[in-house]
């Protein structure tokens, strides 16, 4: 009976409604297809981001100019943040797994506001443009990083103002994706979901949309100070005008932390549904594993003033933000201990997704742990602003959001495409992906340790071996992601026919066909057991 | 080019050292434990072995174990950095004073007797005091020997302090981005014996340079290595971020003034208004804004010595 349905409704990548061609896509309102417009202009994004690293490592291969003066050198490592902070890990995974499967998850058959979910997008698209424009803007190229400090980015006429502009209109596309999973999982959860047999990626969605609601206004408030110190001239961060520079430091961190660090819990989401379902076990500690999603979040919140150590706060400041700081890595060491008894007696099938998620962990906690040593004062005061931070925060960033986005995708793709990839390709990849992440980021802590500054185009002869094997890595990683993303793209065309759960996973989204039809259920299904029951 | 790391460079070394090594060393047994068992359950509970999982739903005393013993580790290590940290706050009175001035791309150190050097020149076993001003954007100065680093941030007075142990020269580097130079906003700290850092602060010269005092306008090109001219202009034609000097003096120059082109010879008015206004007259080609004003910093009769520098910089 249920088969004979698979076959009538159409697909959602099938299905042919108002409009045609592209204009299906760009007009949807299909929570799936929204997702997919993310997925595709995040990876373009990523593809344009990691190229820009690709460079700049070759430039660092050696002391001195390799490929490219200091000024290009600025412009890129620019660029590069802007671009992977804004446009990939912000967005990153709410936006598109959490689009494609939240209302799949919960039993729903879209958010709860299609069209403004659709408008996010657009705001998504127009923030990234106006970031990167503005970076063209000014009188010369862009090199003010992506913190864009005061008083720096203000001499760089014109490019300040479009730019935070643009990183507001992000942070009101992320509010909108937030509010609308917000209501999504309060209204829609299937009849007999209560919140504790929610599964963990919606949990930590859930926990990310507060985030996006609360932190983003802080940077319209920033832009309306920014506004008023370049028209009105009341000084609010610049000392020529009176103003104080660590006045926008508070005010961006108090932003950019819970924006960048928080992106993190759709991650651990994404990798607790991997674990469970591979391991073909429940997860261990189903309430610890909620609230210690909910605790980092909450305390996420007020550890801003981490990146600012040695900037000049006063000291029971420091005390607080370095204590608060030691503290939310608690939650986080739970999440890895529920991790691994959860692979206890379970029945592991090895396959792709846990590969990754394995290498999540891993990378997580070699970040977690660098977070800490940098969270402690008297090391912050030595290592701050060396490359210790930029392996911390690539440790993090992309081995911690990256790594689970992999994972996320390999462990979806047959939901979403309804093809099966090719798994020795896929590994292949994964294992060049990960000796290269490890050699490229590696090495950037012993050159921290030795006293490497960052964000310098040029270094002393001590540095040198250090960075010779960062350069490498970073040929080896990039192989690894072009077979992953070539495989990916390949198995399109050429990869077997997806069976509608093809890893024995027990949430919703495993229900249905590959790929799901339109309007995901054909009956809201009921609930009456907890997410992972395998019993 | 020199030495970035030394046992007991500074007296913030070990302070250092305990915290950076405790957490390290915390974080080596755990990550590689963890990894291990990881591995072990992968390889010992693959569904080859074990067919069919056994359900757990968790253990409330395992989750309260491993939720205090963080606890208990992480307030341990808060603890090593605060207390590392806390002496890093107030200097110790006897301390000798040093001003150091930051500007793009440049450091510059004041002593009490006026003397000037762009090298922080240090007694051994002596406690430093340095102000810290910056003149236009942010900066940090940032010794790695020693384990210390300091924002300098325009508008607010900053200090920091250090106790050199160990007789030495050491790398100094500026450590927040400051724009196109930054890599190369660095300098040079030389801890000398007591002895010899008396001799040397007596010295009346203002600077250590290599420079032959005896030759013409050597005087006016100590004068601009002490105010970080160089970072900017270069003396033999290549193009930093400013003209270079070569042949500068006499020319014709194309200068934007009030948004018009002007022929101007380089003389000596144009030369102090160049270094008094920088903003009047820009050469054509070159940014606005960069160079700051030099008015209260480089004296008329400094100025002159200056000119007679660059005079000696014409074809040779
Ligand atoms: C931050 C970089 C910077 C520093 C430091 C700097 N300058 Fe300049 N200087 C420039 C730039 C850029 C120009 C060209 C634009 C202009 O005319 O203002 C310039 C122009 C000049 C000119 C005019 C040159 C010409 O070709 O007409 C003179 C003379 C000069 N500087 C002298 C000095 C002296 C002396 C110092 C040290 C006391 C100094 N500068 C420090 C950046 C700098
Ligand atoms: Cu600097
Ligand atoms: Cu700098």
């Amino acid at each position: 009976m249920s088969n004979q349905k698979d076959i009538v409704e159409p697909s959602y990548l099938e299905y042919k409604g108002k409009y045609k061609g592209i204009f299906s896509w760009i007009l949807s309102t299909d929570h799936k297809r929204i997702a997919l417009l993310y997925l595709f202009s995040i990876l373009s994004f990523f593809v344009i981001g990691a190229t820009l690293g690709l460079l700049m490592k070759f430039e660092l291969i050696a002391p001195g100019k390799t490929i490219m003066d200091a000024q290009t050198y600025n412009a890129f490592f620019t660029l590069h943040g802007i671009v992977m902070i804004f446009a990939v890990v912000i967005p990153g995974l709410p936006a598109v797994f959490g689009n494609f499967l939240l209302p799949i998850m919960i039993g729903a058959k879209d958010v709860a506001f299609p069209k403004l979910n659709l408008f996010s997008w657009y705001l998504y698209v127009a923030g990234v443009s106006l970031v990167i424009v503005s970076q063209f803007a000014g009188d010369g190229p862009p090199d003010t990083g992506w913190t864009f400090y005061a008083p720096y980015s203000f001499r760089t006429a014109g490019t300040m103002l479009p730019a935070v502009f643009g990183a507001f209109v992000l942070g009101f596309s992320s509010i909108l994706t937030g509010l609308n999973f917000l209501v999504t999982m309060h209204r829609m959860r299937a009849p007999g979901m209560t919140w504790l047999k929610m599964p963990l990626f919606p949990w930590t969605l859930y926990a990310t949309g507060w985030v996006q609601l609360l932190a983003t206004p802080v940077i319209g408030i920033t832009l309306l100070m920014i506004v008023a110190e370049r028209t009105l001239h009341i000084g609010f961060f610049d000392p020529s005008l009176g103003g104080d520079p660590l006045l926008y430091q508070h005010l961006f961190w108090t932003y950019s932390h819970p924006a960048v660090y928080i992106m993190i819990l759709p991650a651990m989401g994404a990798i607790s549904e991997i674990i469970t379902t591979f391991s073909h076990k429940t997860i261990f500690g189903y309430k610890f594993m909620v609230a210690s999603v909910l605790a980092i979040a909450f305390v996420g919140y007020f550890v801003w003033g981490h990146h600012m150590f040695t900037s000049g706060m006063s000291g029971t400041a420091l005390y607080t933000f370095s204590l608060l700081t030691f503290l939310v890595a608690v939650p986080s060491s739970i999440k890895v201990f529920n991790w691994i008894s959860t692979m206890h007696q379970g029945s592991i099938d090895l396959q792709t997704p846990f590969y990754w998620a394995m290498a999540f962990i891993f990378v997580f906690m070699i970040g977690g742990f660098s977070g800490l040593v940098l969270g402690s004062l008297a090391a912050n005061v030595h290592l701050h602003n060396t490359h210790y931070v930029v392996a911390h925060f690539h440790f993090i960033v992309f081995g911690g959001t990256g790594f689970a986005f992999f994972g996320a995708m390999h462990y979806w793709y047959p939901k979403i495409t309804g093809k099966m990839y090719d798994t020795k390709w896929a590994n292949i990849g994964l294992v060049l992906f990960f000796v290269g992440f490890i050699t490229l980021y590696g090495p950037m802590f012993y050159l921290g340790f030795k006293g490497m500054p960052r964000r310098y185009f040029d270094y002393d002869e001590v540095f040198h071996a250090g960075n010779i094997i960062s350069t490498m890595g970073s040929w080896i990683l990039y192989s690894g992601l072009a077979i992953i993303i070539i495989n990916l793209f390949a198995s399109l065309k050429g990869g077997a026919k997806a069976p509608a759960d093809p890893w024995g996973g027990k949430t919703l989204e495993w229900t249905i066909p590959s790929p799901p039809p339109v309007e995901n259920f054909d009956e809201i299904p009921l609930i009456t057991k907890g997410p992972y029951d395998y019993k | 080019m020199y030495s970035t790391t030394a046992t007991d460079a500074s007296n913030f070394v070990s302070t250092f050292n305990t915290s950076y090594y405790f957490i390290t060393g915390v974080a080596v047994i755990l990550i590689l434990g963890l990894t291990v068992v990881m591995l072990y359950f992968v390889f010992r509970y693959n569904k080859k072995k074990n067919k069919i999982a056994i359900q757990n739903e968790g253990n409330t005393r395992l989750e309260i174990i491993w939720t205090v013993i963080p606890v208990l580790l992480a307030l341990a290590m808060f603890y090593f950095g605060w207390a590392g940290w806390k002496p890093m706050s107030k200097a110790p009175k006897d301390a000798i004073n040093i001003t150091s001035t930051a500007r793009m791309w440049s450091f510059s150190f004041k002593y009490e007797n006026g003397k000037q050097s762009p090298d922080l020149i240090l007694p051994v076993n002596t406690p430093v005091k340095i102000k810290l001003i910056s003149l236009d954007v942010i900066h940090s100065l940032y010794i790695p020997a020693f384990r210390v680093k300091s924002d300098i941030v325009p508008g607010r007075e900053k200090m920091m302090w250090f106790l050199p142990q160990t007789v030495g020269v050491f790398s100094l580097y500026c450590a927040e981005y400051c724009g196109l130079r930054h890599s190369y906003m660095n300098s040079t700290v030389k801890v000398l014996s007591k002895e010899d850092y008396i001799t040397w602060y007596a010295d009346s010269s203002k600077v250590i340079t290599e420079a032959n005092s005896a030759a013409p306008g050597s005087e006016g090109l100590k004068i601009m290595i002490n105010q970080g001219c160089n970072a900017c202009h270069s003396s033999d034609g290549t193009k930093i971020v400013g003209p270079s000097y070569l042949n500068l003096f006499g020319q014709k120059q194309v200068v934007i003034r009030d948004g018009k082109e002007v022929t101007v010879t380089v003389d000596e008015e144009y030369i102090k208004r160049s270094i008094y206004e920088p903003n009047y007259e820009i050469v054509k080609g070159y940014p606005k804004d960069l160079m700051q004003s030099y008015k209260d910093v480089i004296s008329a009769d400094d100025l002159l010595k200056i000119i007679e520098y660059l005079k000696t910089l014409n074809d040779k």
